[in-house]
């Protein structure tokens, strides 16, 4: 018995031993152990994990060329990579270059394992001024150093079926709000719907509320940071998204569940005439949509031209190329920043995922010339917006989003949607906010 | 264990023989008998000990230890330095007056109800037709098989089915139900809303009532056919049967596959994960859900381990009561 007792007390001091000792990676600013060597997590921006391999693999053997640094390529699921990077995080076993989406560049800034893009870093790829304002803005908090560097960049513009509005004797796309629920309901009929939604998509819910928020002159957080969720700008905003189905009727109520870019295929096949969308060409061609099937305009607003303020009409989207600051080549790290941020790399693989470049110079390529992208990076230039810059903006994401995917499921169930049950679900969802 | 190796002992001569003379010369190399008597049982258990400590218990006692700090992002990447906050996260967890403590509660009691249901539907399932395959009929084996393919199929690829079956508009359940059986009013959502629950019980009992039905089955090869034919001599019919014969031998194996059932159940992540995502909706929003939503999701391990470690004492409670009332009654019945 003696000797259970003494194997138990081992155990558990073995235990809390690890325990202790775990502590996650170093927060030295990286070193150079390894400098013929990179690991890099690519985000998948393709049609598949394999398509994006066989699209980076020559660029990253063009790097090898140059620099003589071997890079490991890894393409991570948008499923599993913000997981990925905590578990990498909290273990201090992660990649040396990693892409994150930049709505999580904040929240990623505040672990403190990200390294920290200053003056000195930037220099080292060619400086800060080469990069679009807004890109860097959506690179993490405005008050700190960027965690990142934005390496593809994307905005919402409306998307719509050419013929559906001709059917309608709609001639050209709306530009204001009004206007669009004017032609939603001439073109809500006969089993066919106006304007197409993923309500159950807690992302897309935020990326929508939040420029409706700006149009309402809200933000759903103030400049100290803390949430405003229940503001009359922020309450207005998400009561205007979910009246398109629960007052407007112009978008059908399955999309309450939709989560999988489902209102894609419905656009492709005829049955939603709009959709509110970011860089969405590769993925209509392959549901076999021609080029001339449909059209593309900015978002609308509620008066006047796309701008500043209340007048934006996207976030920022986008892809930032992260270094994690535990590196063991961290020179070489930033060499691959800077070779991924070219302009000759910037210019092939943005058009080749169908993104803008947040490079001002590769921008100017005639390759985003094309109408679609015109718009987009018009867009980009002059009306988008960053989400909040906070480090609480995963819980955001997370919380508000469900209260939105909650009134979705309200007006699908025919139940009413007031200013006050939206003030109900935001509220629930500030209390929730936790720090 | 101990009976195996007395007999070896006593069963062997001086010089290393057995009394059946050279049959016994093919044995294993002798091991010294304090090696055998004191060291060999642990040194077997040695590997199974190592990997139930590195899978089981140190991730446990580290999820307690994360429980009492403050475990968010800003630590995440050195959590050694974590402030200690106590017993803040418990008591944020279970301030009922509070949205996060009300949230967790909520999904307490969705997940008990949840939990019974599911449990008590694939028991019911699961003894049924391990019943009525007791008797040998005629294509009897491919009926068990079939029985068993939810049991089978990698949970992920099977849930995902479901959740497009149950999608509103595009969905087979719908379909079947609206437009080949005719049921009026507009199509019902499934995958949010109030019958999120309803979905969540179906996909969950489909996935574990064969486990019943396989433990069952085994359970019934146990019961003597004398039994039946004496009851059946006697007059009872195939009620009385179950009722005074079946149901009572099946006592033990039911005692262990309702446990094994309920903490699988109450347990169960993947169902509600790939039926709705990291954001269940209210009425299916069971407990390992909310716990994964509270750390991985609001990247606040602390209040995350907290909530595991409450659900942990749940868990170890409802077993140590459960245990205590069965053990007790059998041994009654014993008497």
């Amino acid at each position: 018995m003696r000797r259970v007792r003494a194997a138990a007390a081992v155990t558990v001091l073995s235990a809390l031993a690890a325990v202790t000792g775990c502590g996650g990676g170093s927060s030295s600013g990286g070193s150079n152990e390894s400098p013929r060597t990179l690991t890099y997590w690519a985000s998948n921006q393709g049609p598949s994990i394999e398509a994006d391999k066989k699209i980076l693999t020559p660029e990253l053997k063009k790097f090898e060329k140059e620099t003589g640094i071997k890079v490991k390529l890894e393409v991570v699921p948008w499923a599993d990579l913000l997981n990925r990077i905590l578990a990498a995080t909290s273990s201090g076993q992660g990649p040396d270059v990693l892409n994150i989406g930049n709505t999580w560049s904040a929240s990623l800034q505040a672990t403190g394992a990200l390294l920290p893009w200053d003056e000195k870093n930037f220099e080292a790829i060619g400086g800060r001024d080469r990069f679009v304002d807004s890109a860097v803005a959506s690179a993490g908090a405005s008050d700190q150093d960027p965690a990142a560097v934005p390496l593809y960049s994307l905005a919402y513009a409306l998307y719509y079926n050419k013929k559906m509005f001709a059917d309608a004797g709609i001639s050209a796309p709306p530009a204001t709000w009004d206007e669009l629920v004017a032609d939603g309901k001439k073109l809500s009929r006969d089993g066919t719907w106006a304007l197409g939604a993923e309500g159950a998509n807690l992302s897309n819910n935020i990326h929508q509320v939040f420029v409706l928020a700006k149009q309402h002159g809200a933000d759903f957080f103030d400049a100290s940071g803390k949430p405003t969720f229940t503001s009359d700008g922020a309450v207005a905003a998400v009561k205007q998204y979910v009246d398109f189905m629960a007052k407007d009727k112009i978008v059908a109520p399955g999309n309450a569940e939709y989560a999988q870019n489902q209102s894609l295929q419905d656009f492709s096949k005829g049955t939603t005439a709009m959709v509110l969308w970011q860089a969405a060409a590769s993925t209509f061609a392959s549901q076999g949509m021609k080029p001339d099937d449909w059209g593309v305009a900015p978002v609308p607003v509620p008066a006047g031209a796309p701008g500043a303020d209340k007048s934006t009409n996207s976030m920022v989207a986008g892809i930032n190329i992260a270094v994690f600051k535990n590196t063991k080549n961290v020179d070489g790290a930033k060499k691959f920043v800077k070779f991924m941020t070219s302009d000759k790399e910037q210019i092939l693989l943005n058009k080749t995922f169908g993104a803008i470049p947040p490079v001002k110079a590769a921008q100017e390529d005639e390759a985003f010339s094309a109408p679609e992208l015109k718009v987009l990076r018009d867009t980009l230039a002059a009306s988008a917006a960053p989400l909040p810059q906070v480090a609480s903006e995963s819980q955001f994401e997370t919380t508000v989003g469900t209260a939105v995917k909650e009134l979705w499921a309200d007006a699908a169930a025919g139940r009413q949607v007031t200013t006050e049950s939206v003030r109900e679900r935001l509220t629930k969802a500030q209390q929730q906010m936790q720090q | 264990m101990t009976a195996t190796v007395t007999t070896a002992r006593t069963g062997r001569t001086e010089d290393g023989q057995g009394p059946d003379g050279g049959r016994t010369r093919r044995r294993l190399p002798r091991v010294p008998d304090r090696i055998r008597r004191g060291g060999l049982p642990y040194l077997l258990l040695l590997p199974a000990v190592v990997l139930e400590l590195l899978v089981h218990l140190i991730p446990m006692v580290i999820g307690i230890v994360m429980s009492f700090r403050q475990l968010t992002q800003f630590y995440i990447s050195n959590w050694g330095e974590a402030p200690w906050t106590g017993l803040e996260n418990f008591r944020v967890a279970v301030d009922f007056d509070a949205p996060i403590g009300q949230a967790l509660l909520h999904s307490f009691f969705v997940t008990c109800v949840f939990t019974v249901c599911s449990v008590a539907l694939c028991w019911l399932f699961g003894v049924s037709a391990a019943i009525l395959l007791q008797e040998n009929f005629r294509g009897r084996g491919v009926l068990r098989a079939v029985f068993l393919v939810p049991y089978a199929l990698p949970v992920y690829a099977a849930v995902i089915t479901w959740a497009f079956m149950f999608q509103r508009d595009n969905g087979l359940i719908n379909h079947v139900l609206y437009d080949q059986l005719g049921l009026s009013g507009p199509p019902a959502f499934w995958l949010i809303g109030d019958n999120s629950f309803y979905a969540l019980i179906v996909v969950a009992v489909w996935k574990s009532w064969p486990f019943a039905f396989l433990i069952v089955m085994a359970g019934l090869q146990n019961i003597p056919r004398e039994l039946y034919e004496a009851a059946s001599i006697d007059g009872a019919g195939i009620w009385q049967q179950i009722r005074r014969i079946t149901l009572p031998s099946l006592r033990p194996v039911n005692q262990v596959l309702v446990l094994v059932l309920f903490l699988w159940t109450f347990n169960d992540f993947n169902t509600p994960y790939v039926l709705f995502g990291k954001s269940a909706p209210e009425a299916a929003d069971l407990i390992s859900i909310h716990i994964y939503q509270s750390s991985f999701v609001t990247w606040n391990f602390g209040s995350g381990s907290a909530m595991s470690v409450l659900l942990l004492l749940f868990l170890l409670l409802v077993t140590a009561v459960y245990l205590l009332l069965t053990t007790r009654g059998r041994k009654g019945s014993d008497v």
